[in-house]
């Protein structure tokens, strides 16, 4: 056996995080009393601290422990956008958490784990550590949809996903352990080596991949496995929500790339069927069911399906351009939907949700820049041409067709244009509607405005200029294929 | 069959396995059935011994009957069971109960006879110094060190969940201060007053 402390600095970031976690631990409960913020600061440092250790390794490739991490610029890159999308997080949701009575330290301590999660499942080699690093992300994330006790709402949504979320990994291991006896492997790159001599109609193989693949379906959020979306993210205290839409997604899509694409990849023709279904599926409920959502947060949640759909049009594809497409898509969703969740924060203050649709009403005579800065985010996830969105979608579609599936490509740009319909209501509302009497006063939150308006204007520039980003993104996948 | 003194115990064992895990199911008192459940673990931990898992069966008095079945007892002892209302109903739910064992046997006796049981040789004995604790702390700790650490983060996730989810810290509720308890002087509580007798 070869020394299993071999190449252990490639899993500095980790080691780091889960050290700081520890740390943020006991000095939340030894200071708090006196330095209320030191969690949050903390959580800053780790992140900082992770993004520097990241940026050292960058571009190094490698296995530590028996194989079992991988380090390769996928997980670079992987990381270092949720790292991104977590800081973003800390900043925009810690008055919300203080009117709340959640602005406790562990809060962010269940953050930097599920962080920690993430950063797994994205340089995991064998199926084992891709499994616990699912888990350590969903345990994370059931306790801090549940934290709000105070909320009816948000104990059911805790529970509903709990449950949901169980079923899901139970899915995903099923389909492992019937990869496993398929290769006698729990090794990604034995089981690829593994399934060379495995052909197509192999039935073990196929029941395998549908259950892998549902059981990433039922993460990502896409349809017909979406159940779980709509209530978690509508009871969910707002600033979890926040985070649930943003590294989590980059999680899911990293179990794609290991498990289907490293795993996986000889046998794409069994996959990639399945995923027609499910990006077919997810474009049709996530369009057209939004358009019935009074509540923001709710849309928001059907909007993510309908994205998820977007995005598996760039994962079906299968080609270098096509997964590059799809992680730009997941990023570009990500910073989306942190600016869609920060507005609402923005607008919430305490006892005063502001997540009905009414309650966006004459927001252009009230706080234009706020108003300005929806429209950017609205228009960049109906995909407006001057904006990311646009692009992203565009990536999608022209790896789709490259692929030779031009009429799913016709079906996604239909259902895109009806799914403008529901992102130009809350635009509508925002500028011609007048604002309701009874609407409270927005209160102050300067440093959260000044990363949310960053955050917006990025939407726009993205869309001016996504050559880099996009270089990154194949960069990212360079190796993986 | 020869009757060396391993199998005297084994079959020792596991009769005793056998009636306190009938003991269980049938017993009248709840605590009498959690301390039967005790006793069929033990029994269950003497034949791992039997046969040589020495660190599976620690494990299972440890885990299984030290923490487990005492949280199991407190459970049982606190909660207040009507009896009567849970034998209510026996006889209805005895068919399927039933149906349910027999097929159970059935699935049994289906394996036992088309398992290729007489042409997996048993294996072989290992040396006399193995050791199996040492084996799977080797396995634990080398190649499997990673997911390992990763399992104790699991764990220390659902401790903070748990504790964050159930703790609630109540104002004016009485609760003692152990602290402030401990730092107590004497002359914190005893005052000397000083009284004077007066002489008439």
């Amino acid at each position: 056996m070869t020394d299993i402390t071999a190449h252990w600095t490639l899993a500095l970031p980790e080691i780091w995080v889960l050290s700081m976690a520890c740390v943020t631990l006991l000095a939340d409960l030894f200071f708090a009393a006196k330095l209320r913020n030191i969690a949050a600061v903390l959580t800053g440092l780790t992140l900082v601290g992770a993004a520097a250790l990241t940026f050292m390794l960058m571009g190094q490739r490698g296995a530590a422990f028996n194989g079992m991490f991988i380090a390769d610029p996928f997980a670079n890159v992987t990381n270092l956008f949720s790292y991104l999308s977590v800081f973003l997080v800390v900043v925009y949701s810690g008055r919300y958490l203080r009117e709340r009575g959640l602005y406790r330290g562990e809060v962010f301590v269940l953050l930097l784990f599920a962080l920690l999660g993430v950063m797994i499942m994205a340089s995991g080699g064998n199926l084992l550590t891709i499994y616990l690093g699912l888990e350590l992300l969903a345990l994370s994330q059931y306790a801090l949809v549940a934290m709000y006790r105070d909320s009816l709402v948000a104990t059911e949504a805790g529970l509903k996903y709990f449950v949901l979320g169980a079923l899901a990994s139970g899915l995903l291991l099923y389909g492992m352990s019937l990869l496993y006896g398929l290769t006698g492997s729990l090794d990604v790159q034995d089981i690829a080596a593994g399934l060379v001599n495995v052909t197509g109609s192999n039935l073990v193989l196929v029941f395998a991949m549908v259950f892998i693949t549902a059981g990433i379906a039922f993460k990502l959020g896409a349809a017909p496995f979406h159940m779980w979306l709509p209530d978690v993210y509508q009871g969910a205290p707002t600033a979890i929500t926040l985070f649930l839409a943003s590294a989590p997604k980059l999680g899911a899509f990293a179990l794609i790339i290991r498990l289907l694409v490293d795993g996986g990849y000889g046998v794409m023709a069994v996959w990639q069927q399945i995923f027609i279904v499910l990006a077919l599926a997810s474009l049709v409920v996530g369009n057209v069911i939004a358009i019935a959502q009074g509540n923001i947060k709710r849309m928001l949640a059907y909007s993510t399906v309908g994205h998820v759909g977007f995005l598996s049009l760039g994962v079906l594809a299968g080609t270098l351009n096509g997964l590059a497409s799809a992680l730009f898509y997941t990023v570009v969703y990500v910073l989306m939907s942190l600016a869609g969740f920060g507005m609402i924060l923005l607008l919430t203050r305490a006892g005063f949700e502001a997540e009905r649709i009414d309650d966006f009403k004459g927001l252009a005579q009230r706080k234009p820049w706020y108003a300005a800065m929806m429209l950017i985010i609205m228009f960049s996830m109906a995909g407006v041409p001057p904006t990311v969105g646009f692009y992203a979608k565009l990536a999608v579609f022209q790896a789709v067709i490259d692929a030779g599936y031009v009429w799913i490509a016709v079906i996604g740009v239909l259902l895109a244009v009806i799914g403008a319909f529901y992102y130009l209501r809350v635009v509508k509302v925002m500028y011609f509607d007048a604002p309701e009497d009874a609407a409270p006063e927005i209160a102050r939150d300067d440093v959260a405005a000044a990363f949310m308006s960053v955050n917006s204007v990025a939407l726009l520039i993205l869309g001016i200029l996504p050559g880099p980003l996009m270089a990154f993104c194949i960069y990212a996948l360079q190796g993986v294929i | 069959m020869t009757l060396n003194i391993t199998s005297i115990l084994f079959y020792a064992f596991s009769l005793v396995l056998l009636g306190a895990a009938t003991m269980v199911v049938i017993a009248r008192n709840p605590v009498y059935a959690t301390l039967y459940l005790v006793l069929t673990f033990f029994s269950a931990a003497a034949i791992f011994l039997l046969l040589g898992a020495e660190f599976l069966g620690l494990i299972l008095i440890l885990v299984y009957v030290g923490a487990v079945m005492v949280l199991f007892l407190f459970v049982v002892m606190m909660l207040d069971i009507n009896l009567a209302r849970l034998k209510e109903g026996f006889l209805s739910y005895l068919p399927l109960g039933l149906a349910i064992a027999a097929l159970g046997v059935l699935e049994l006796a289906m394996v036992y006879w088309t398992a290729p049981m007489g042409q997996v040789p048993a294996p072989a004995p290992f040396p006399g110094n193995y050791d199996n604790t040492r084996a799977l702390g080797y396995v634990l700790y080398t190649q499997y060190l990673y997911p390992f650490e990763i399992a104790a983060a699991i764990l220390l996730v659902a401790i903070i969940a748990a504790i964050a989810l159930t703790l609630r810290r109540r104002s004016g509720s009485k609760n003692q201060r152990t602290e402030e308890q401990l730092l107590v002087r004497a002359k914190d509580r005893v005052h000397l007053v000083d009284l004077r007798i007066k002489k008439h």
